[in-house]
This record gives C-alpha cells, sequence and structure tokens, in this order.
C-alpha cells in the first residue's frame, strides 16, 4: 500500500528531514511511526499526503508514484487518504456533521449519501447523538473523534495519524488506538506518527523508529507482509 | 429544521431503489449542480453577515458603475439633440453665370425630384442683385457694374432622413456633379464641431468607463482577498481532504459575483435618483431653448445589462484575488515541523 524507496528528504542544504528511508505497509497493516521530535516524522507523513515532494528517491501509495504526480492529480491521491491530526483541524464555524461530511462533498457525492455516509461514520466513532452541535461544544475526545470521523468517511484505503493521542488521557488514548485497530482490521493501512512509548508498547504492533532523518528499526515487515495486496 | 433525527420519518425502501437506479452520471451532475445552488447561497448568506460592510462594497462598486453610465446616457441623449439640431441645414447651390433661368429651373425640379431633397427655392439673379443691394449697402457701387455679377441660386432643404453630416454631405456631392452647377456651399461647420465634440466625449467616457471597471475589479479583488483570509482554515481542510483548486475557488467566485449583483442594483438606484433629481430643472433648461430635450433614462434591458457586465467585473476580481491567494495556501503548514 505504502512503499519508500531510498527516500531522502532535504530542506536546505544542512537540514536533511529523511536519509535514505526503506520501507513498505502491506494492505491492512497498522504500524507506529515513532522517533524523537525533529527525526523526520511529520516529513514522512507529509511525503504520503503530498504536501512536500521527495528531493531524492520514490514514494508510492497504492500502486501510485508521487514523485511524478502533476499538481492537478493531488487533490484525487488525497481522496484515498485518511488525516487525522493532534489539532484535529475541525471547522468551528459549522456542525459536527458538516465538519465530517467535507471530504464527500469534496468529491461531490449525492447529499442521499452524503447523510448516509456521514451518519455511519459518527456512529463509528460513537458520535451520531452529536451530529448537530458545534465542534467546540465537544470535549476533547470527541473532538478527536470527530477528526477521525472525517478522515474515514469516504472509507479511504490509507489513514494517517499525527499524534492523534497527544492531548488526550490514557484511557480515551486506549479507545481511539481501539479504533484505529479496528479500522485496519476491515483492510483499511493504518501508519500512527506518535511519541507515546507507553500505548506503542501495549498496543504491540510493527514500530517503524526514526532518529535524525534515518530509519533505525522496524524497516522491514514482520510477518504475513503479502496478504491480500 | 430543528426536527429530532429520531423523530425523522424514515423514506420508504421502494423510494430510495427508485432514485438508485438513476445513471450515475446524471447523479454527479446533479450533485454537481446542487453543490453549485449550495455555495452560492452560502456566500450569499455570508454577505448577509456583515450587512455594513457589504453595504459599503456594493456602494463602492455602485457609484463607480453608475459614474461612466450616467455619462454614456447623457452622450446618449445630447445625439438625440444633436441630430434634431440638424434641421437648419441647408445646401445653397450657385449655378454657372452663363447659365440660362430656363436651366435653373429645370435643374431645379430636377434635385426637388431626389429622396433625399425636401424642397427648392430657386433664387434669380435680378431677384438675388436686389437683396444684395437692399442688404449690403453698397448701392452706389453696384451702379459701376456693367452686369448683374450675381448667378442664379437654388436653396435647397435636405429630407429629415438625410439632415445629419453624412447625408448632407452626399446631398452635397450630387448636388456638385450636376451640369450648370458651379459651387455649391453648406455650413456644415457647427455641425462638425459638434459631431467632432461627441465623439471625443464618448471616447472620454468609455476611457473612464474602462478605468472605473478596472477599479471595480480591484476593489472587488481586495475584498474577496480579506474573505480568503478570514476563512484559511476551511481552505486548508478542503485541500487536505482532496479538494480540487475549482471547488476550493468557488465559493470566492460566487462571492464576487454576487458583490456584482449588489454594486449593480446599487448603481441603478443611483442613476434613477439622480435621473429624477435632474429630470425637472433639465426640462426647464430645454424648455428656454424651446428644445424638447431630455434625459433618457435606463432601459430595462439597459439595466439588466449593467448588472451582468457588474457580476462579470465582480467575478473577475474575484478570480484574480483568487488566483494569486489561494495558491499559497497550503495545507503542508498544518502538520508543522
Amino acid at each position: 500500500m505504502i512503499e519508500f524507496r531510498q527516500v531522502t528528504k532535504r530542506y536546505d542544504s544542512d537540514h536533511t528531514a529523511l536519509r535514505q528511508v526503506n520501507f513498505h505497509l502491506d494492505r491492512g497493516e497498522l504500524a507506529f511511526l515513532t522517533g524523537h521530535s525533529g527525526a523526520g516524522k511529520s516529513t514522512l507523513l507529509k511525503l504520503l499526503m503530498v504536501m512536500e515532494r521527495p528531493t531524492a528517491g520514490e514514494v508510492v501509495v497504492g500502486g501510485q508514484a508521487l514523485n511524478r504526480l502533476p499538481r492537478r492529480q493531488v487533490p484525487y491521491i488525497r481522496r484515498h487518504i485518511g488525516v487525522v491530526f493532534q489539532n484535529h483541524q475541525l471547522l468551528f464555524d459549522r456542525t459536527v456533521f458538516d465538519n465530517v461530511a467535507m471530504p464527500l462533498e469534496v468529491m461531490g457525492a449525492s447529499p442521499r449519501d452524503v447523510g448516509r455516509r456521514v451518519r455511519a461514520a459518527l456512529d463509528k466513532v460513537g458520535l451520531l447523538s452529536k451530529e448537530k452541535m458545534n465542534p467546540l461544544q465537544l470535549s476533547g475526545g470527541e473532538q478527536q473523534r470527530v477528526g477521525i470521523a472525517r478522515a474515514v468517511v469516504n472509507k479511504p484505503p490509507l489513514l494517517l495519524a499525527d499524534e492523534p493521542t497527544g492531548n488526550l488521557d490514557p484511557k480515551l488514548s486506549a479507545d481511539i488506538m481501539n479504533l484505529f485497530a479496528q479500522f485496519s482490521q476491515v483492510g483499511v493501512t493504518v501508519l500512527i506518527a506518535s511519541h507515546d512509548l507507553a500505548l506503542i508498547n501495549e498496543m504491540d504492533r510493527r514500530t517503524l523508529t526514526l532518529d535524525h532523518g534515518n530509519l533505525i528499526a522496524g524497516g522491514t515487515p514482520l510477518q504475513g507482509g503479502f496478504r491480500g495486496r | 429544521m430543528a426536527v429530532d433525527p429520531l423523530s425523522k420519518p424514515r423514506k420508504p425502501d421502494i423510494a430510495r431503489g427508485a432514485k438508485a437506479s438513476r445513471s450515475p452520471w446524471r447523479e454527479q451532475a446533479e450533485s454537481y449542480f446542487i453543490h453549485h445552488r449550495k455555495v452560492a447561497r452560502d456566500s450569499a448568506s455570508r454577505m448577509w453577515r456583515t450587512p455594513v460592510a457589504s453595504l459599503m462594497t456594493w456602494t463602492v462598486m455602485g457609484v463607480a458603475l453608475a459614474l461612466p453610465v450616467a455619462l454614456l446616457l447623457l452622450l446618449t441623449s445630447l445625439q438625440g439633440v444633436s441630430a434634431g439640431w440638424e434641421s437648419g441645414a441647408r445646401v445653397t447651390a450657385y449655378m454657372k453665370l452663363d447659365a440660362s433661368l430656363e436651366q435653373t429651373r429645370k435643374l431645379a425640379e430636377e434635385i426637388g425630384a431626389d429622396g433625399r431633397v425636401d424642397g427648392v427655392e430657386l433664387i434669380d439673379r435680378d431677384r438675388a442683385l436686389t437683396e444684395f443691394r437692399a442688404s449690403s449697402g453698397l448701392d452706389d457701387a453696384l451702379d459701376y457694374l456693367d452686369e448683374n455679377p450675381l448667378p442664379h441660386t437654388l436653396l435647397i432643404t435636405p429630407e429629415e432622413s438625410a439632415r445629419t453630416a453624412d447625408g448632407v454631405a452626399s446631398l452635397l456631392m450630387f448636388v456638385e456633379s450636376m451640369e450648370g452647377i458651379e459651387r455649391v456651399q453648406v455650413d456644415l461647420g457647427w455641425l462638425q464641431r459638434l459631431n467632432a465634440m461627441t465623439d471625443l466625449l464618448a471616447r472620454a467616457v468609455w476611457a473612464l468607463a474602462i478605468l472605473l471597471a478596472a477599479a471595480v475589479v480591484l476593489v472587488i479583488g481586495n475584498t474577496v482577498r480579506l474573505s480568503i483570509e478570514s476563512r484559511r482554515d476551511e481552505i486548508l481542510v478542503a485541500k487536505l481532504v482532496g479538494g480540487t483548486d475549482g471547488f476550493v475557488r468557488r465559493p470566492f467566485l460566487y462571492t464576487g459575483a454576487w458583490f456584482g449583483l449588489g454594486g449593480g442594483v446599487v448603481a441603478w438606484i443611483l442613476l434613477q435618483l439622480s435621473l429624477w433629481w435632474l429630470s425637472g430643472p433639465i426640462e426647464r433648461l430645454a424648455g428656454l431653448y424651446s428644445s424638447d430635450f431630455s434625459l433618457s433614462g435606463l432601459s430595462f434591458d439597459g439595466a439588466f445589462a449593467l448588472i451582468i457586465v457588474a457580476m462579470l467585473l465582480g467575478w473577475l476580481g474575484a478570480w484574480i484575488a483568487v488566483k494569486r491567494h489561494l495558491d499559497d495556501i497550503e495545507p503542508g503548514e498544518i502538520a508543522g515541523g
């Protein structure tokens, strides 16, 4: 699903964010991405989102090489990638429903579909009863779940999360992680950037560790790497 | 709309099935139009939420649009006037000295039969001399002349439809080419001056219109730029979840067009008000010159065209702003370092 081949990202001559990173993730795999701050986690996610382009090497998502992707095609790649942020990036000028509906609206889904799929996504994260509320009225954990609902509402094959539990207490964090695990069980590839080592250890999943831009652990899939490709 | 979602009656499954059987492209097109309508409505309602600011933008646009349109209307009215005043134009044809009175009469009939001619008056050389004697005061000097130095003369009044600068000029050519005519004169000078002035005025008005249209585009561009700034988060999220450039631009283009609509309506109101305010004094002034001059207002078509042009200008301004500023907003900054 995701493949990094000798990927290097250099911002300017003295700052190299990623150095020859090699790994691949299969369909339905859930992996953590960890490392000290500034190790290159965000850069790696940005390369997947085509917010940045690699200086060298190749990034492949769903069989599509992103390096040569023309700018106009970028939105269509992003429609296949759900993203969850630490600060969840919700819009406070509209309801929970409208926030979650955005990816569908962007795709031009019919209102009937939008209603059905938004409610399904909100149901999945347990917030169906709050669809008409403003995200400001929700707690931090609930806001994060709205963010997750938005990321999965159009059933993307790839889900990225950048510190999704950064502001949450351990109980809520575990709930969120369980959600991610459920998505991976239905075939979604999930990559979670986090430095919450306790949580990562508890989940016992594949962990990619970055150190000053080098991938020092987790670069090869552990087992069952090629199922259902 | 504030109905509890649980109490909302569910659509029967049959109805759903019927809808689902529609072809996908039709559904796609339908949702595209629904989206357009939603964006258009949303942009308009955003404008209503800041009524004072919106009204000010509309007024700026309205003034900028009303000025050139008012001048164009004035110009049209003036051209009507100059057409009326041309009725004074008369062509004077002088016969050759050796032309006989008989020959001149025949020529007068021939000219009188032409479609462009309303009437021909013949002044024979004896009468001309008598009139000249009476009006010039050269009585004694004329006595020294052996013979009458004046030719027979034809005074030609053009037909109503030929009383334009062009019409008179063509009539002049026609008469000039006739046998026995020595010289043809017409006092076209003032007509040409008036025409030259209206031409100049027309150009000035168009130049002004273009400048003010550019000002309108810039004003809208700036307003839309501010609106882009204030909706930065929304743009970021839309780009993040795969919104195309077209999708992200759409609300701002509609905003520009709505500003244009408001500006056009304000311009029309300003025009009607000033017309109403000026019409009394103008009628009185025209009465003093015994002219039937009146300021013509904007027709329905004209008002419609004004509003369409205003909307296009608003759209153009928004487009420029969007082109310049929207591409700068890239979701890269969300993810932090």
